[in-house]
């Protein structure tokens, strides 16, 4: 028995611009107990095809074709009718934990109200049953938790919240969109967990709506592959996988970066240091508590960060949100003033140079954003944007070599020469992106520092930049500070890959020896979270847990998380050392993994 | 730039009320021509019976009519008209000019400077804008200079407000710090990346302010402040209009607030339209 049935679903926008088909004509089924999933870049019409199925399109939309939950026609129907469905027999969770809670509703108001809705269960009674979907969601302290406000809680929280709240009525059907796409990896991977479990426990069936081969292949039963409002392919996770028959599935394969390859590249040792970060320190001083008693207790944002770099070497910095990765990145540029350390660049000291000569060190130095509409002036034309640092760095130019540089770089970077006029608002996230590496190549630099560059773009999209930025390296032989959460991009484009928590190193070494032997618990939790985009590997694997919630960065006790044994010793200012363990393989110090790592569950499912 | 141009130029309630700004400006340089009568004589024929006589007629020469001491209103409004708009222009440009420059460098520069800067905005606005503007026009005595300034001095503190506020929301953002990683100067940022971005907020504010200023003239005008007789403006007409609209001479009203809605619908509507223009992404 099908629990839904969708054939032949259209959903078309009506815009200023004319009518868009989002989605043309798909139809698929889910059976009850079954984890469908639907992969598509951003734009296919996946989420579309089930905000249509549940009546939620927006308001300039339309939806034909047929939906049957249970055999029961719902396209289309009344919201009063709807109503009745959404929530009760189907749960849906979004992607953004936080624009999809209330904020002004304490948690429990906001659960209670579901119930109130779908089982007119009121008062002591619908708050034992939302106290005890919390606790079946894994979240600690889950009584204090329904009188906090969804900002109160971290963003891994807020989704479990997000689950318990679709769960609370026990649907038949959960929809979830994208649900981990926000979420740092390892809260990623206990989130993925959490829905697996609840499957099981439940015999709910689940579509997850995902652009992630790697989430795909750790949850689903059956895949749809969707591009441009249609399905371009379906089958079993493991034969879509193993034989992908279709040109854009086997494209989206490949495009995925996998941390279980083994690229190898030849690293010179013996070029020279261009850059050395010495014990860099940036705090904010941040108040707490009352107004005028409160007291400044200074953020750690980075706190001692050492390492080199050589020529033409790229390293990767990994580390989760709000680790300060980005901030350092910002401190070595002088971005943001450092509170401590010392950069030194060709053997100079950066953070001593008075303003004028900072100026003038920037052209070797340049960087790349994580949102690529975002870092350009949004009243520049992208050529003007590019020309910028030569207006900065050779006003010696005419206007007329000038734009003959900016339209060689264009070229160089893959942007066609009749764009040269176009706002960024005109252009692709991946095109933006181009500008934005054109803006920071143009003056050859020697050291490109790319701060979650291609994070904000879809995977195919995403490996061209990767590839972009290989080929630009190899041609102009300059260095790379490539930062990122995630770690098989990471892997995919470094010779030695640096992994930062709350501010600290905890192991830098090569690339492959961090992803094949990691030694430190983070790292390993890291890793065995992010998920390999092949169903049977990625089933078969180890998943490490690492204790509690992450520590917020004020904690003073934070430094000392994988060493509760000073804790214990009493010795809560002691700082851990980072211990070369092999020729070039540092590692923070650290208690015996056992007693860091919570448990290890080999899968699931 | 052209291309804003071209963008303008595609607007058709902008092009219209361009159109109809410029024949008021013809009207105001050209209309003396045909007066039979100064603004300031009096009709003494009218001056007894306006109802009748005073009435808008091609005979008399009174086109517009008179007011009620008998003078003749067409070339009064022709010469109030000319007097609002260069107030409400003069006043909003240096509104425009000094409010932004206050507003970009305290939201930009930031911290102390900026608590200084804004907390001498703030005092001023405390003051009470009438009183502000009768202190300057008595300290400094009635003259077309002061009025300007006068109006001015009041006038750009709400703007340095709001440029603050939208500076200080884009220098937040990413694309600044990318200019400052190229290596660009600070004022060249503020030149090249911040003003260019305040323009639409700046420009339609600017647009309010010149009717603004056109009403807070008359104003002082009917306090016996602005600008004096037998000089006229828009505002005192329209005061003069209503105050006799009673006795059925609506043509006194009549006129001169054809020329006033005027010009405030097409400010208006030329500001929108700069707005559209200066803005890329309505390509």
């Amino acid at each position: 028995m099908e629990l839904l049935s969708v054939s032949d679903l259209k959903v078309s926008f009506e815009t200023t611009d004319g009518g868009i088909d989002a989605v043309r004509g798909v139809s698929f089924n889910i059976a009850a107990g079954e984890c469908l999933g639907v992969v598509g870049e951003s734009g296919s019409g996946k989420s579309q095809s089930f905000l249509a199925a549940m009546g939620l399109l927006a308001g300039n939309g339309t939806a034909a074709g047929s939906v049957q939950l249970e055999g029961q026609e719902i396209l289309n129907l009344a919201s009063r009718e709807l109503n009745k469905i959404r929530g009760d027999e189907v749960g849906m969770i979004f992607q953004d934990p936080l624009t999809a809670l209330t904020p002004h509703l304490r948690i429990g108001q906001q659960m209670a109200e579901v119930l109130h809705v779908h089982r007119s269960s009121k008062g002591a009674d619908a708050q034992r049953q939302c106290l005890a979907w919390l606790d079946r969601v894994q979240i600690p302290d889950a009584k204090r938790r329904l009188t906090q406000y969804p900002h109160e809680l971290s963003g891994g929280m807020r989704q479990r919240v997000m689950i318990a709240m679709a769960m609370l009525c026990e649907p038949k059907l959960l929809i979830a969109d994208e649900p981990t796409t926000a979420l740092d990896v390892t809260v990623q991977a206990e989130v993925l967990d959490l829905i697996a479990q609840l499957q099981v426990e439940q015999g709910m069936a689940v579509a997850l709506i995902t652009h992630d081969m790697g989430v795909v292949a750790r949850m689903c039963d059956r895949v749809h592959v969707m591009r441009l409002g249609a399905f371009v392919e379906q089958g079993s996770v493991e034969d879509v996988f193993a034989s992908p028959q279709h040109d854009y599935t086997r494209q989206l394969l490949q495009a995925m970066p996998r941390i279980d390859t083994n690229t190898t590249r030849a690293l010179n040792v013996h070029s020279k240091t261009l850059l050395k970060v010495d014990d860099i320190k940036v705090h904010f001083p941040v108040s707490t508590g009352h107004w005028i008693f409160g007291r400044k207790i200074p953020l750690r944002a980075v706190d001692g960060i050492t390492f080199s770099l050589r020529e033409g070497e790229t390293l990767g910095i990994v580390g989760e949100s709000g680790c300060g990765k980005s901030t350092l990145a910002r401190a070595i540029l002088r971005l943001i003033k450092p509170s401590d350390g010392n950069v030194s660049w060709l053997g100079k000291s950066l953070t001593s140079l008075d303003k004028k000569a900072m100026r003038n060190a920037r052209k070797d130095l340049q960087i790349v954003f994580q949102d690529p509409l975002a870092s350009l002036d949004p009243r520049m034309t992208i050529a003007s944007s590019i020309a910028e640092p030569l207006r900065t760095f050779r006003p010696d130019l005419t206007d007329r070599e000038r734009r003959e540089a900016v339209r060689d770089m264009m070229e160089r970077v893959g942007l066609d020469a009749s764009m040269i006029n176009r706002y960024p608002h005109e252009l692709s996230g991946g095109q933006n992106q181009r500008v934005g590496i054109a803006r920071a190549m143009i003056n050859r630099p020697k050291l490109i520092i790319c701060d979650e560059a291609v994070s904000a773009l879809d995977v195919s999209i995403q490996a061209q930049i990767l590839e972009l930025l290989k080929n630009l390296q190899a041609e102009f032989g300059m260095s790379l500070l490539f930062i990122s959460h995630d770690l098989s991009v990471v892997r995919e484009i470094s010779d030695r890959i640096m992994v930062i928590y709350l501010g600290r190193i905890v192991e830098l070494a090569a690339s492959a020896a961090v992803c094949t032997h990691p030694r430190h618990p983070y790292t390993q939790a890291l890793i065995s979270a992010v998920p390999i985009p092949d169903p049977i590997l990625e089933r078969q694997r180890k998943r490490l847990r690492l204790r509690g919630e992450l520590p917020s960065p004020m904690d003073p006790e934070a430094a000392l998380r994988f060493m509760p044994s000073k804790l214990k010793a009493g010795i809560a200012d002691y700082v851990p050392k980072l211990i070369e363990e092999a020729p070039g393989h540092f590692v923070a110090e650290h208690d015996a993994s056992e007693a860091n790592i919570a448990g290890q569950s080999s899968n699931l499912i | 730039m052209s291309d804003a141009t071209d963008r303008f130029l595609r607007n058709k309630a902008a092009i219209a009320c361009m159109i109809v700004l410029v024949c008021i400006v013809l009207f105001i340089l050209i209309g003396p021509q045909f007066a039979h009568w100064s603004h300031e004589e009096i009709d003494w024929d009218a001056l007894g019976n306006i109802q009748t006589l005073g009435a808008p007629s091609t005979e008399t020469g009174h086109f517009f009519g008179t007011d009620e001491l008998g003078r003749d209103l067409y070339a009064r409004t022709i010469q109030a008209t000319g007097t609002s708009l260069l107030v409400g222009l003069i006043s909003a440009a240096m509104a425009l000019v000094l409010g932004t420059a206050w507003g970009v460098i305290a939201g930009y520069v930031g911290g102390r400077v900026d608590g200084v800067m804004m907390r001498i905005v703030d005092v001023l606005l405390a003051i009470p804008a009438t009183l502000a503007i009768i202190l300057i026009l008595i300290v400094a005595g009635r003259s077309f200079v002061t009025l300007f300034i006068a109006l001015g001095a009041v006038s750009w503190l709400t703007m340095a407000r709001i440029v603050r506020a939208q500076t200080l929301a884009l220098k937040g953002r990413e694309f600044i710090e990318a200019a400052r990683a190229g290596g660009v100067s600070e004022s060249m940022i503020i030149v090249r990346h911040i003003l260019p971005n305040l323009i639409g907020v700046v420009i339609v504010y600017a647009s309010l302010l010149v009717p603004e200023m056109i009403l807070a003239e008359s104003f002082i005008s009917f306090l016996g402040l602005g600008i004096s007789e037998p000089y006229t403006s828009l505002g005192a007409l329209i005061a003069q209009g209503a105050g006799t609209m009673a006795y059925g001479t609506l043509w006194q009203l009549g006129y001169p607030l054809f020329f006033y809605v005027a010009i405030i619908l097409t400010m208006f509507f030329i500001g929108d339209g700069l707005r559209d223009a200066l803005d890329p992404k309505d390509r």
